[in-house]
């Protein structure tokens, strides 16, 4: 069994507790242990760096000491925590000055990042510490015929140079869990274009836009479902549809399913453990297609 | 002549500042080749948001049209600019500076004014509802543990982010 301390993130508990459930339950299955940690706190993702970059960074600085003090390495499920994590890690641990910087804001939290930890998205999780080749075995219902659109939203993939997780233009690693399930992953146009999901709430006309594209173009692909990894990315894309459906008088029923719920499908763990009722655009016709 | 000498130091002192912050840094390696714009789902759909353009404006000291502007707000932070520039200007960073920047001379739009008071309050910017806590042990998750909102406290009045943000608050 590897442990991680799981940085669980706001708006998974707050929004999105089917994200939560299948996550644990597909993690569990695969011998991936969680360990839930006391006085964690929000990330300070975008919207945090947008009002003070030191500030965010302090604060997820001072999550990641709670890893280190437990000896654990940090998971996430969430993409938009991932990025915030992960970029200040690998900042703090390659500028020294910038250490010393948050490191005297932390003192007066009593706290001081080592840099001796990773945070690790649960894909890469999935990719290192189980492997394809295992979760394949591990897969007791194949999703046989179920063509997915993946969209691994942008904050898994850049800033590259911080995050180093796949190919920025060409990624692999979720199209290749996602057919070590037994589905397809299908191509569409602008597979890596963003969902525009940060523009939500500021300037939503413009979110609609961005987000219906992602829709048309993954209806026109022909997939039965999009494949998601961010709580932001789901939102705008499940929910998005309600909002695009009265802006634009457009209905797409398209299914959106996080990845860990697909995973926890194919492991045999029953729909009905799921949660999947906080789904807004229902995913009938996905349970249907996999039988 | 003596008109456009005070002009050149303005627009350097601005870029400079921009420099000296987090995320900014790299502003002044742009040749502004557009290869950002072309990047860009924003400004694929609206003329109100061009990264090429921030960076421009900025290089050329144009500090109150882009600090209190609408534009520096519609980044996406898809990094999708920043990953293929071929100066290696980090523009969502570069974008994130300015904001900062806005924030501190109080041009803030009220969206992250409200992220910014949920931090202080809570230690998270989505609050997690009493319905959705109780409703856990129900679908079998396990009970939430607390969050470090005094530890977080402390954080933010080192950054000054508490007092800068009061001061916002006061302000409107």
């Amino acid at each position: 069994m590897t442990g991680y301390a799981l940085f669980l993130g706001c708006t998974i508990p707050a929004r999105q507790p089917n994200y939560e459930l299948s996550g644990r339950k597909a993690l569990a299955r695969l011998g991936i242990e969680l360990v839930d940690l006391a006085n964690m706190t929000c990330c300070a993702p975008p919207p945090v760096q947008s009002i003070d970059f030191e500030t965010s960074l302090s604060i997820a600085a001072y999550n990641i000491c709670l890893a280190e003090e437990a000896d654990l390495n940090m998971i996430t499920l969430c993409t938009g925590c991932f990025e915030s994590l992960a970029m200040t890690n690998a900042m703090l641990k390659e500028n020294e000055k910038l250490r010393e910087d948050v490191n005297r804001i932390l003192s007066k939290a009593g706290k001081e990042f080592q840099g001796s930890k990773e945070v690790k998205h649960y894909l890469q999780v999935l990719k290192d510490d189980v492997g394809v080749e295992r979760i394949k075995q591990s897969v007791s219902k194949p999703l046989s015929n179920l063509k997915v659109a993946s969209f691994s939203g942008c904050h898994l993939l850049r800033p590259s140079e911080l995050l180093k997780f796949d190919d920025p233009e060409r990624p692999r690693i979720f199209d290749d869990l996602i057919e070590a399930l037994g589905a397809k992953s299908i191509e569409y146009r602008n597979k890596l274009k963003c969902c525009g999901g940060l523009l939500r709430g500021y300037a939503d006309d413009l979110a609609l836009k961005i987000a219906r594209e992602k829709l048309v173009n993954t209806t026109k692909a022909g997939a039965d479902c999009i494949s998601t990894l961010c709580p932001f990315c789901f939102l705008t894309l499940d929910m998005g549809q309600l909002m695009i459906k009265s802006k634009f008088q457009e209905e797409y029923n398209m299914p959106v399913l996080h990845y860990a719920e697909l995973l926890s499908l194919a492991l045999g763990i029953d729909p009905k453990e799921l949660a999947l009722e906080f789904h807004k655009i229902r995913v009938d016709r996905v349970l249907y297609k996999i039988g | 002549m003596e008109y456009k000498r005070m002009e050149k130091r303005t627009s350097l002192a601005f870029s400079n500042m921009v420099k000296s912050r987090l995320g900014g840094k790299t502003i002044t390696s742009c040749y502004q080749c557009g290869t950002c714009a072309s990047s860009c789902p924003v400004a694929k759909i609206t003329d109100k948001f061009n990264p090429r353009e921030i960076i421009k404006l900025s290089l050329l000291g144009e500090r109150e049209e882009v600090l209190s502007g609408d534009s520096i707000w519609l980044c996406c932070s898809c990094y999708n600019c920043q990953e293929r520039c071929p100066q290696k200007v980090e523009i969502a960073d570069v974008i994130y500076a300015l904001r900062n920047m806005a924030f501190e001379k109080g041009h803030i739009p009220n969206l992250y004014s409200e992220f910014a008071s949920a931090i202080i309050n809570d230690g998270r910017i989505a609050k997690i509802s009493k319905f959705m806590e109780q409703k856990r042990p129900a679908i079998g998750l396990p009970p939430l543990q607390p969050t470090g909102v005094d530890a977080l406290r402390k954080i933010l009045s080192a950054t000054g982010f508490d007092k800068l943000q009061k001061e916002k608050e006061e302000a409107s």
